[in-house]
């Protein structure tokens, strides 16, 4: 085995070396690593400096490879090292300060430097580039302490520095060259469209200008354009372009262009070197973007690991640009000619518009403005010069749904086809975590592999992959395959349930071929409730298929120990009963006597062998605090002796709590009831809450005040009280009936949608009626849980009392 | 000279007190015990200790075939062996249980 392991020198600490270098260790360990970089920080994710500009990001927040990552992969890091040039006699490459260090090969990875106009004074004080952190850094303090500024260059990154700016406080105008803003990337039309827009936002601009002189002392202190008018201005931004960074190329006696010239496996002219990103030239072209930056990437570490790969053939480059809500795309030849065929919308009241440009009928450009859900598929169809159809015209410049073909467009992506281009994640990857990490969400695969943490524009494709991988199995925000036991969804399984007349868990997951015969902790409880939900009347409940606290009626705590919450209607007590919960309390013990959220008495620390001795003595109901059913109804004084109230809360609150309390539900269920406007019972996060008024009652639904907060959303409004009761009973049936086990109504109006929901229960006169029905038909069967564990008629003391061994044989 | 005490087996009940696929708490000399009734019939018997660092009970979990999760955690333990699974670590003590004539000894 050969021992000794090669020198790999990276010239250049960015994200093009770097994630060549992240490719590379995943092929082979056979290289001993070393980067050079100029700037003093570990690889960053550059194109979100913006986001650090305009304050919503800190620099921590967009470092791609902390510290740690270089240590953890053996990689020696010198940062704030710029190297000079390379010695391909002596085979080490050179540093500033002298230092030598031996190669076998080397990639140079040292990006653009921002070009700055060689026009006097531009080196005064107050003026820089855009490009990295020490630019970011100058821009945020001269924010602080000066008023206006002046962007020059209206392209991509100009645009960006400017709306940062405005951000942070400034007066910005942008001065550029031409007519036409982004003029390398859109066309005369979306220009316009996109210039008001940045109007709007507060961007000034002066357009067709040249600027001629920087004018002022040490410090800038305005612009001087060719036709001698001025623009005064306390700090400049150069964003007029970028040029190869080919210092150390061009030291090493390189071949250079423009770039730094590679051939198509990125190798340069001098043997064992290579480079990548920003500071090469391909076939002509510099690359100013990051996602061709990936896919060199990629090749050249395959090449260089002696793995076989495809040659790089250039990219077709598109621009995502989103600047604070104006979303604007092109691709490919976007620039009307008379040998293309343009097909165009453009709608002013919508602000959009949609540019395809054909050459011989087949597609080879297009521009976006203002909707850009289609610029995955436009971008797949005109990289491959695909035909024109009438079935593609109508989805593209039709109603603009098109919805179908976005699938069809993930699917014939091939697997190494970069989904993230700021990240370089690849169609394979997130389809490999779909699948063998079982991940069912966007939220997921960002944490998992970065796809759409930089610049969010590859959601909707990343949406659209999730959608085809998972096929219908996959609704934002339900789980597929209810548990590790089965692929079965929830409809499936209550489909099958249904079908085939399965009465317990055992005949569920034998029939339908669970992989452990008895299931888990997450599906044996969820089909219990299914088998439940289905027949109230026949099902015998499974109590070892109920998670602790529901199979013991009270609430376990970390010690063992139990609580004990009685029923308090409507938040209403009489002192007669807290005078029993306070005698029962000091008898027993309890160790702490709390006030719940839900307007009740909560008893904690009642010892297990306790209970059915502390239900018996306390003789209430149980508050099913504990449970997948109607938890509490909180309320307000309301009219009864509230001088604002305009309903009586109280009443109905209680009312409510008897109505449906004890029955099953998917999750628990929380509500309130208002006797006005002023919601002191806080019915804004309840799964339903009631606000009365003077002509009746508003009814909200899907609230939550838990971990992921939601604010409840009006669902309808009603008169009386009957009908308010009427819906209550039909909202939490067509839970029941369509709820996922342990989904909250926050969630399940999030994926049934408020208008689904308002069109059964509220518009659907009969289906409310029906729905009401059935709730009545499964309430009837319901029965006071410690009443019945106190006669013991199923044994349940064998569940509270265990058995002392006293002799011994 | 250490007196060593020789394992004996105790009588814990009947197989109708322990209901199936819930777990009871038996109390041995100074020990607790959870024991469990298999939907087979296989009783098990395991310290009525959880082995996460926040301890707890054994006894309220939900018994699946011979395995159990545990109440307060959801870790998922063997009860053939009373290794704890991944991705989780751990070991529960097991006692060794025999059925005889419908009575359930449990060997300490």
């Amino acid at each position: 085995m050969n021992g000794k392991k090669e020198n790999l020198i990276i010239i250049g600490n960015g994200m093009a070396g770097i994630s060549t270098v992240e490719q590379i260790l995943k092929l082979t360990t056979r290289f001993d690593i070393t980067v050079f970089g100029t700037e003093p920080y570990p690889n960053y994710n550059r194109i979100m400096l913006s986001y650090v500009l305009e304050g919503s990001k800190t620099l921590d927040d967009i470092v791609l490879n902390d510290l740690h990552w270089y240590e953890d992969y053996g990689i020696t890091l010198h940062t704030g090292t710029t190297v000079t040039r390379i010695d391909a006699e002596t085979h080490e490459v050179v540093t500033e300060d002298g230092t030598r260090v031996p190669y076998d090969k080397i990639i140079i990875a040292t990006g653009s430097n921002s070009f700055i106009l060689p026009v006097p004074g531009h080196d005064k004080q107050g003026v820089v580039g855009f490009r990295d952190i020490a630019d970011c850094n100058v821009m945020l303090d001269a924010a602080k302490q000066y008023k206006r500024a002046a962007v020059i260059g209206g392209g991509l990154l100009g645009l960006e520095a400017a709306k940062g700016l405005v951000q942070l406080g400034m007066e910005v105008t942008v001065v550029h060259l031409m007519q036409d803003l982004m003029e390398r990337q859109l066309d005369p039309q979306a220009s316009a469209m996109l210039k008001a827009e940045l109007e709007r936002q507060g961007i000034r601009f002066k357009m067709g200008a040249q600027t001629s002189e920087l004018l002022g002392g040490e410090r800038v202190e305005g612009i001087r354009f060719a036709d001698d008018s001025v623009l005064n201005v306390d700090f400049v931004v150069m964003a007029v372009g970028i040029k190869p960074n080919t210092a150390v190329a061009r030291e090493s006696g390189i071949e250079v262009n423009r770039g730094i010239v590679v051939d198509d496996y990125m190798q340069t002219s001098l043997e064992n070197v290579y480079s990548v990103g920003e500071c090469t030239e391909h076939r002509g072209v510099c690359y100013g973007l990051v996602a061709p930056l990936f896919e060199q990437g990629m090749i050249l570490a395959k090449h260089i690991c002696g793995v076989e790969t495809a040659p790089y053939e250039g990219s077709v480059v598109s621009t995502k640009l989103k600047i604070s809500g104006v979303d604007v795309f092109s691709t490919g030849e976007f620039i009307d000619s008379p040998e293309h065929t343009v097909i165009s919308h453009k709608d002013d009241w919508r602000r959009t518009y949609k540019k395809i440009l054909l050459r011989d009928n087949k597609m080879v450009g297009a521009v976006l403005f203002g909707d850009i859900t289609d610029s995955a598929e436009l971008q797949k169809l005109i990289k491959q010069q695909t035909e024109m159809t009438e079935e593609l015209y109508s989805s593209l410049m039709g109603t603009g749904c098109g919805g179908h073909k976005k699938t069809t467009s993930v699917e014939t992506m091939a697997e190494d086809e970069i989904v993230c281009g700021c990240n370089g994640v690849t169609k394979g990857t997130i389809v490999d975590v779909i699948t063998n990490q079982g991940l069912t969400s966007v939220d997921e695969i960002k944490a998992c592999t970065g796809a759409t943490r930089s610049c969010g524009g590859c959601k909707p494709v990343v949406e659209q992959i999730l959608q085809y991988v998972l096929g219908d199995n996959f609704s934002s925000g339900a789980k597929q395959g209810i548990c590790g036991c089965t692929s079965m969804g929830r409809d499936e399984i209550v489909a099958e349930i249904r079908q085939k007349g399965l009465q317990t868990t055992k005949e569920v997951m034998n029939v339908l071929g669970w992989s452990q015969p008895e299931g888990c902790s997450k599906c044996r409880p969820a089909i219990n409730y299914y088998l439940g939900m289905i027949a109230p009347d026949t099902h015998e409940d499974e109590k070892e298929s109920r998670f602790v606290n529901e199979r013991m009626n009270a609430n376990i705590q970390k010690d063992g120990t139990y609580t004990v919450v009685p029923r308090m209607y409507g938040g209403v007590t009489t002192p007669a009963d807290l005078k029993r919960i306070a005698d029962v309390s000091v008898k027993y013990d309890v160790k702490a006597v709390k006030v719940t959220g839900g307007q009740r008495l909560d008893l904690i620390g009642v010892k297990k062998e306790d209970l059915t001795k502390v239900w018996a003595e306390l003789d209430m109901p149980s508050g099913y605090a504990y449970a997948k059913s109607l938890r509490t109804v909180k309320t307000c004084v309301g009219s009864q002796f509230c001088r604002f109230g305009t309903q009586d809360s109280m009443a109905m609150g209680a009312r409510i709590e008897r109505k449906f309390e004890r029955l099953d539900l998917p999750a628990k269920f929380k509500y309130a009831v208002n006797g006005c406007p002023r919601n002191c019972a806080e019915a804004c996060t309840k799964d339903i809450g009631i606000v009365g008024n003077d002509g009746g009652w508003e009814i909200f639904i899907g609230g939550n005040g838990g971990i992921k907060a939601r604010l409840a959303d009006s669902l309808c409004k009603v008169k009386t009280d009957e009908e308010l009761i009427e819906l209550c009973g039909a909202i939490m049936q067509y839970y029941r009936e369509t709820g996922n086990y342990l989904e909250r109504t926050s969630e399940w109006v999030e994926r049934m949608g408020l208008e689904d929901i308002r069109s059964v229960v509220v518009d659907n006169l009969e289906e409310r009626k029906a729905l009401m029905q059935r709730i009545e038909f499964a309430l009837e069967h319901v029965e006071e849980p410690w009443q019945k564990a106190i006669r013991n008629e199923e044994g349940q003391s064998k569940m509270f009392h265990g058995i002392e061994v006293s002799a011994r044989p | 000279m250490t007196t060593k005490q020789s394992a004996t087996y105790f009588p814990a009940g009947v197989v109708e007190e322990f209901l199936p696929r819930i777990g009871r708490v038996v109390e041995i000399q100074d020990r607790q015990l959870a024991v469990f009734r298999a939907s087979d019939g296989t009783i098990f018997a395991v310290d009525n200790h959880n082995p996460h660092p926040k301890g707890g009970p054994l006894a309220e979990g939900i018994v699946s075939g011979h395995y159990l999760y545990d109440p307060l955690y959801d870790w998922k333990i063997d009860l053939t062996t009373g290794v704890v699974q991944a991705p989780d670590n751990g070991q529960v003590q097991m006692y060794p249980v025999k059925v005889e004539n419908g009575q359930v000894w449990i060997e300490i």
